[in-house]
């Protein structure tokens, strides 16, 4: 596949025309993985022998920790396009996307202190993987506040992509220095651990895979939804502008 | 470029208060700081490197508007934007000036105010290297959120929010080292960080700095 006939997409009406063709089979998928991926995770696994039905929290939380944070490297990436690029497309993915990976962020915080409350005895624990999904929050309030306090649209394109690209290099030190801070009490991942000694039973991983794949899909079909109603948007001022012109 | 840098210093001067109002806001910050969680000697030099920072860091936020926003209105952003020096030593010896009219008072006055929080004998020394070393990240840092919101009405709130996470990893280094420093620790490992995290702040962030100023001048 030629590489090179990605950038025919940052054609809005192209980007436009396929995704909106494309949209209904990513949400009947993202219907299927989602509900699909829930309920399986929620009714048809076994009980956890310690942590009782409280593990099944891990269906939510682990797909939303994921998205929250690689929805902040999409971010990233569709920053870099456009501050090299400059297709506006790729600001407006940036943009629309930015409110979905706050939700989840919040998502992961609030489901994991919900099973934190009865496992760990707290709700709150000043924990390095619990403070930088905190910092990880404050930094996609920052972004959102700085693209709703600049009227001008490629002015605030320019300035969000640089403070993502800023942001992302800060949240990282931050990542490491609170590491650097306090002592963990949240556990390592297991996931990525799959196939070694004491992985996760498979009864457990499927679901759980699943419940990843339905969170990703639901991610695309909002970014895809988001993208569409703001060039739409944009379209509409500026023949509401021309309007008043002519 | 230095006769940028006197010139800055010199309006800050000249404004009044331009070395004075930072520090008196630290002053503030530490008196009232026993007020709210009580007199005790114990408690207080506990938590004492940790107000400090805190204070340096709060007064340091303060100040920041004022690095772009005079000369954003009257113009002379824009003069000296087209100037032949280049943008970013320009915002260089913005943050310089502002370092030193607002980090450089902190760092020598802040054994007086440890003095007033009951710091321990050992955590001088420490606080103020800390203090020494961190508070230029700050300004540098700083100047990037003043740069980013340089053209908006009210900008002030905003730029707490987008500056105060970036200055998440100095403020844990710096305050390590002024705590492991009352403690009697050993403060290499944190210092060295801190110092990591300045260098490299003041060596890369004036080009984003300089970039979006660009852009708020367009």
């Amino acid at each position: 596949m030629n590489l090179n006939a990605l950038w025919e997409y940052a054609n809005p009406l192209k980007f436009m025309r396929t995704t909106e063709r494309l949209l209904p089979f990513f949400a009947v998928a993202t219907l299927i993985f989602f509900v699909g991926g829930l309920i399986w995770g929620f009714f048809f696994t076994p009980n956890d022998y310690r942590q009782g039905s409280t593990v099944k929290i891990m269906f939510i939380h682990v797909p939303s920790a994921m998205m929250a944070i690689n929805i902040w490297v999409m971010m990233l990436v569709t920053s870099l396009v456009w501050i090299v690029r400059r297709h506006h497309v790729s600001a407006l993915a940036a943009r629309a996307a930015a409110p979905i990976g706050a939700v989840m962020t919040v998502i992961a915080l609030a489901t994991g202190a919900i099973w934190g409350q009865p496992m760990w005895g707290t709700w709150w624990a000043w924990d390095p993987r619990l403070t930088s999904f905190l910092i990880l929050f404050l930094f996609y309030l920052g972004y959102m506040a700085l693209w709703a306090a600049i009227e001008n649209d490629d002015t605030a394109a320019d300035l969000t992509s640089v403070l993502c690209l800023v942001g992302s290099v800060f949240a990282v030190l931050s990542r490491y220095a609170v590491k650097f801070w306090n002592q963990g009490l949240h556990q390592d991942s297991t996931i990525m651990k799959v196939g070694e000694k004491d992985p996760l039973d498979p009864s457990y991983y499927l679901p759980l895979v699943v419940c990843i794949a339905g969170f990703v899909l639901f991610f695309v079909v909002l970014v895809i939804i988001r993208t569409n109603t703001e060039i739409r948007a944009r379209r509409m001022r500026a023949l509401l502008a021309r309007e008043r012109l002519g | 470029m230095i006769a940028l840098l006197i010139r800055d210093l010199r309006l800050a001067m000249r404004a009044g208060g331009g070395f004075g109002l930072g520090l008196a806001f630290f002053l503030i910050v530490v008196t009232l700081v026993p007020f709210g969680v009580g007199p005790q000697t114990g408690l207080l030099s506990k938590i004492a490197p940790g107000i400090l920072w805190l204070g340096a860091l709060l007064a340091c936020l303060l100040s920041l508007d004022r690095i772009f926003a005079l000369d954003w209105e009257d113009g002379s952003l824009d003069l000296l934007a087209t100037s032949p020096l280049p943008l970013e030593g320009i915002v260089t010896m913005k943050a310089l000036a502002h370092w030193i009219t607002t980090g450089l008072p902190l760092v020598i006055a802040s054994p007086l105010f440890g003095v007033l929080m009951s710091l321990p004998q050992a955590g001088y020394g420490p606080l103020v290297l800390s203090l020494l070393l961190g508070t230029p990240a700050l300004s540098v840092v700083g100047t990037f959120g003043a740069a980013l919101t340089v053209g908006l009405k009210r900008g002030g709130l905003l730029m707490s929010l987008l500056v105060l996470p970036l200055y998440v990893p100095t403020l844990i280094f710096g305050a390590e080292v002024a705590r492991r420093g009352a403690e009697g620790a050993e403060i290499a490992t944190p210092l060295l960080m801190l110092a990591g995290i300045s260098a490299g702040v003041i060596a890369l962030l004036p080009f984003a700095s300089a970039a979006v100023l660009r852009v708020n001048l367009r």
